[in-house]
């Protein structure tokens, strides 16, 4: 089934019709999420009751009529401190990950050495290992570490500890591969030549790597660097193992939705949409330039 | 002089890479399965022993949700590349100019959201007090409300809605390399559909279907937030199995024993998908 195989109508009409249903499949929970975040009812379901900016904007005063108002996700201190810890974190994670993308892309990309083919495998190791058992692993191995250091030594090792530092770890272990095999893949499209070339007009290694590799490495580098922000922001599997007090986003909203759903859990959901696709649609504006 | 510049900066090179992968990946891996061998016989003295795993065997919540678990993600992938074949076909072959570009990226967005907002928008469609259960009240098919959460059905459609992304993305980029001269050789021939399908698409798709099933199968037997939240009472996750070891009952020896059975469940079943395709990790994840 080709442009240039003619095909009856009726299986043009059903194949139509498939993918009608599949785009409408993919859109609709996505949809009736963002909708209910301006429906005016306190639960988040039919009949339509008006539109209101309240689950964004209300501030938890009581109403006219005595009763406990609305707390609109601004005025949600909760959640506010959870947005707060998961950019802090995602922060880092973007940061580790990129840089030892970069690293790794021109140690598999460019180096020789005895060994190599099994280092990548290793490399690509952590992709097929479930995220909770890489969240289950390091917990097992740092916090462990911290409880027989404290048993022994009576020496308290809080960073190992559920908290941040761990979360960032137990991210970094799987995004790491995923920006390397991202800017690995733009690496290997690059000419050595125009580096060779650098280097005879008298450029150092290192001039040469920052003046020509780098930024043809640069796209992929934000594309990268995207990919991670994004990922880490929405990850829950591998950090609600390692989370501690400071609980982040996913885990917060996680928590939030098993006590039962309200329209601002709608809220934030629309709120990290909208973040995602500027993102998305930022990184990939830069890159078709 | 060049060739200890070399080395240095190979080691320099290397040190990032391997921190990374042993402190990480290695070690905690090969405590997580030295934990799995200790049994705990009062607060502070620990021995050596195969008790968490004979706990695994004996009780059958454990070992059947672990096959429950195994089975309805190898469901859940086959469904996912049935559902995405014909979408990534459309995509890579059938739409022209603009319209696929848009496809492409239509096929993108609902991964602009978390697992945890698409599985809460799932919910806010099945459940009783949902969409689809006013819908058809408002069409007058049913009498009361219907629920249509909590239960296996809805538990894979909310996980096949959380692959599809992973299987549309390298089919349509493989597909499109692909020479249509092949498929109209084919035809040319005097195959018909099937045969073509069969004989031509299917091995020319071969290590992005690896792929893509590899990656699917990884996420929906790792997930945690769509059966947890979108199962039913008798539904369990074997995940879940080890979250209420870590986090509600503090049992490390337990959980640590359920980690590495499914990591090894999950490593036999990619290691058979590579080996019955004829495939290797390289070549479909690289």
């Amino acid at each position: 089934m080709i442009r240039s195989v003619p095909r009856s109508r009726l299986f043009d009409g059903l194949y139509l019709a498939y993918l009608v249903a599949f785009f409408v499949y993919l859109a609709l929970p996505l949809l009736v999420t963002a909708v209910f975040a301006f429906n005016d009812a306190p639960f988040p379901s039919l009949p339509w009751k008006g539109f209101t900016l309240d689950w964004y904007f209300a501030d938890g005063s009581y109403s006219a009529d005595g009763s406990a108002g609305r707390t609109g996700l601004f005025h949600d201190d909760g959640l506010l401190r959870a947005l707060w810890v998961s950019a802090k974190i995602a922060f880092w994670v973007t940061l580790v990950s990129v840089a030892l993308g970069c690293v790794n892309a021109v140690l598999f990309e460019r180096l020789h050495f005895r060994g190599k083919e099994f280092l990548y495998l290793l490399m690509l190791l952590p992709l097929v290992i479930p995220g909770v058992i890489l969240g289950v692993s390091i917990l097992v191995f740092y916090s462990g570490m911290a409880n027989d250091i404290s048993a022994a030594w009576g020496i308290e090792l809080d960073v190992f500890r559920p908290g941040m530092t761990l979360v960032v770890m137990g991210q970094v272990t799987f995004i790491a591969t995923l920006s390397t095999l991202v800017i690995a893949a733009r690496l290997r499209k690059f000419d050595p030549q125009l580096e060779e070339a650098a280097l005879n007009l008298g450029a150092t290694p290192l001039v040469a790597w920052f003046t020509v590799t780098l930024p043809w490495l640069l796209p992929s580098i934000f594309g990268a660097a995207a990919m991670a922000f994004l990922m880490s922001f929405e990850n829950f599997n591998t950090t609600v193992m390692l989370t501690g007090s400071d609980t982040p986003l996913t885990v917060a909203l996680f928590n939030r939705l098993r006590e039962g759903s309200t329209p601002v859990l709608n809220a934030v959901a629309l709120l990290l949409m909208v973040g995602s696709a500027l993102l998305a649609l930022l990184v990939m504006g830069r890159s078709s330039r | 002089m060049r060739s200890s510049v070399s080395r240095l900066s190979l080691w320099l090179l290397l040190t990032p890479f391997l921190l990374w992968i042993v402190l990480l990946v290695l070690l905690p891996h090969l405590q997580m399965l030295r934990v799995s061998f200790q049994v705990r016989e009062s607060w502070d003295t620990l021995t050596w022993g195969l008790q968490q795993y004979q706990n695994f065997f004996t009780e059958s919540y454990y070992w059947r949700t672990f096959v429950r678990t195994g089975v309805m993600s190898l469901f859940t992938t086959f469904l996912t590349l049935i559902i995405a074949f014909p979408i990534a076909w459309y995509i890579a072959r059938l739409a022209r100019g603009r319209s696929k570009g848009i496809l492409f990226m239509a096929c993108l967005i609902p991964f602009w959201a978390s697992e945890l907002v698409r599985t809460y928008g799932w919910m806010i469609l099945l459940r009783e007090s949902g969409l689809f259960s006013s819908w058809l009240q408002a069409l007058g098919w049913v009498d009361g409300p219907v629920e249509m959460l909590y239960n296996d059905v809805a538990v894979i459609i909310g996980l096949v809605y959380n692959g599809l992304l992973f299987m549309v993305v390298p089919l349509v980029t493989t597909l499109d390399g692909m020479d249509e001269n092949l498929v109209e050789a084919g035809y040319d021939l005097g195959g018909g559909h099937g045969t073509v399908l069969r004989e031509i698409v299917v091995p020319w798709a071969m290590p992005s279907i690896v792929s893509g099933c590899i990656v699917v199968f990884m996420l929906t037997l790792g997930s945690y937030l769509t059966p947890v939240l979108m199962g039913g009472k008798d539904s369990a996750w074997f995940t879940e199995q080890i979250f209420t070891q870590f986090i509600t009952r503090f049992n490390w020896e337990q959980g640590a024993a359920l980690g590495v059975l499914l990591l090894v469940l999950s490593s036999v079943i990619v290691w058979l998908g590579l080996k019955v395709s004829g495939q290797s990790l390289r070549k479909v994840m690289g």
